[in-house]
């Protein structure tokens, strides 16, 4: 009757965010609510559309894994424990909205980041939960040409 | 709505006071604006008392503890950066609305050595910061800052100028929490927080409190108060294109602007000076844009051309701004008022803006709620 007691075996992969989506086959993506009234996306739920108002009518679509560089800010002094430095973005997606990141596999350095620069996204295990599980999280990295 | 004057007004020095409590500072400030006034708990019959920290901790009727615990009705205000500001204008509404005579609004804050203020996060115990961007307020007014850039090519250098002005006008001010000159070198050359603002560009944290006493136009006159609320408003965050990914300053500041100047009949070229919400040398930039003091895209050039400081076109942030005078948090709205009264009353000392009739005071928390209060003589 007792539970099992190993708790590494059932070890999972959990997103960092709701919005993150972890398929068994397929790539992750991020998914946005589309309110069926007005078309504005949303990362997240929510009981009514914030713009137009009208309740309960949204739909889940998936969001594209490339985007454009809106802004970005290189963050030198942060909360006790995090790395520094590192590159945070807004990217905005094709579907119309804007999601906020870290920018990877890019020098902190101005002169190498560009307003508008084409990104992809990629996923990574970023840290382990309380129970020992996978946290995985999303970031954003220069297209490769 | 009747008209509504400040006949008093009080803030202490911003800066650390380990070794007092929050009631003690609001205690401190209510009586030297009472004082001011010429007025006495007696005559009080509404307390809105602003403190973002210590929202559930009943405030208001602890400072009455110390002070006069007179019964009369407590509001405990919290509302981000704006808590002391949304305070004064609950008083003011007390009195404009006829049902008090006499109002009295403090702001405080005791924040020690906190550290940078985040947005807040889920106890998940999962960690976002530096993970999936950032919530920091370094980052997110950078962030606002890099859009102004985007859009107009405005540079990091023009930003820093924003800190070289405000410390040197905080040197006049005694009341101010850092009254030291800082060159633009010294400024780009201090450690980057979150670029584009180093550490010059960065409100510190601090302890502080303010008051102001607000009364109606018969009690104005028998105290001889001259000073005047023309417009009192308060806005929050409608919904824009990337608002909820990357909080808007701007649209709740616009639409504050054009709400206050309508009310108050006046309109940004009448303003002789302005006490904005420069938590960040960026954000200062944006504001001089979101309040009509120059035209979109001009914040740069009115920089650069000095409009903006002490003796310029239309001065902005005589006291030294959250930059230099500093920000703890609940005092800064009341603490703004101080300032724009003093200078319409012209009791403004060393820093005093000749002539001043009309003032501006702005205050955004971010979340976001926009205060702006427009006071003329």
């Amino acid at each position: 009757m007792s539970a099992p007691s190993s708790s590494t075996e059932s070890k999972t992969r959990r997103p960092i965010v709701p919005f993150l989506r972890l398929p068994e086959s397929g790539e992750p993506h991020l998914v946005g609510q589309r309110c069926q009234s007005c078309g504005t996306v949303y990362l997240s739920r929510r009981r009514a559309c914030s713009r137009c108002f009208a309740q309960g009518s949204f739909t889940e679509i998936p969001l594209s894994r490339r985007g454009a560089l809106w802004v970005y800010s290189i963050v030198h002094q942060s909360s006790p424990g995090v790395p520094v430095p590192y590159v945070v973005g807004v990217v905005d997606l094709p579907e119309g909205v804007a999601v906020r990141c870290n920018i990877i596999d890019v020098p902190p350095d101005p002169a190498h980041l560009r307003f508008g620069m084409p990104l992809e996204m990629t996923t990574g295990v970023s840290q382990q939960d309380r129970e020992g599980n996978d946290v995985v999280a999303f970031y954003f990295r220069p297209v490769e040409r | 709505m009747r008209e509504v004057f400040v006949a008093g007004v009080s803030m202490i020095r911003f800066g650390r006071y380990p070794d007092r409590d929050v009631p003690d500072l609001g205690a401190e400030a209510a009586l030297l604006a009472l004082a001011d006034a010429g007025l006495t708990m007696r005559d009080v019959e509404l307390l809105a008392a602003g403190c973002l920290f210590q929202a559930n901790a009943m405030v208001g009727q602890r400072i009455l503890q110390e002070i006069g615990q007179t019964g009369i009705p407590v509001v405990n205000v919290a509302n981000a950066c704006a808590t002391g500001s949304t305070a004064f204008r609950e008083a003011w509404m007390a009195v404009a609305s006829g049902e008090h005579d006499v109002a009295l609004a403090v702001g405080v804050e005791q924040m020690g050595k906190m550290g940078l203020l985040t947005g807040g996060g889920g106890g998940s115990g999962i960690r976002t910061e530096g993970v999936i961007g950032s919530g920091l307020m370094p980052a997110v007014f950078g962030q606002a800052g890099m859009e102004h850039m985007r859009k107009y090519g405005t540079t990091q250098a023009q930003f820093a100028k924003v800190a070289v002005k405000n410390h040197r006008h905080s040197t006049k001010n005694p009341l101010s929490q850092y009254q030291v000159e800082v060159s633009l070198e010294d400024v780009l050359q201090s450690r980057t927080v979150a670029y584009p603002n180093t550490l010059y560009m960065c409100c510190p944290t601090g302890d502080g409190s303010a008051a102001a006493v607000l009364v109606s136009p018969e009690k104005a006159r028998q105290l001889g108060a001259k000073v005047k609320v023309l417009a009192s408003v308060l806005t929050s965050d409608p919904w824009t294109d990337r608002d909820l990914t990357l909080p808007d300053v701007s649209t709740l500041t616009r639409n504050a602007a054009k709400q206050a100047y309508a009310r108050a009949g006046v309109g940004p070229e009448d303003v002789d000076l302005v006490e904005l919400h420069d938590c960040f040398a960026t954000a200062e930039l944006l504001h001089y844009e979101n309040l009509g003091l120059c035209g979109d895209g001009e914040a740069g050039r009115m920089i650069d051309e000095g409009e903006t400081a002490h003796g310029g076109r239309v001065p902005v942030n005589v006291s030294g701004g959250l930059l230099s005078k500093g920000h703890p948090l609940g005092a800064t709205g009341v603490a703004n008022i101080f300032e724009v009264t003093q200078h319409l009353r012209g009791r403004a000392g060393d820093r005093q803006v000749e002539g001043a009739k009309v003032g501006l005071a702005h205050v955004i928390g971010l979340g976001s709620a926009c205060t702006i209060n427009v006071l003329g003589a």
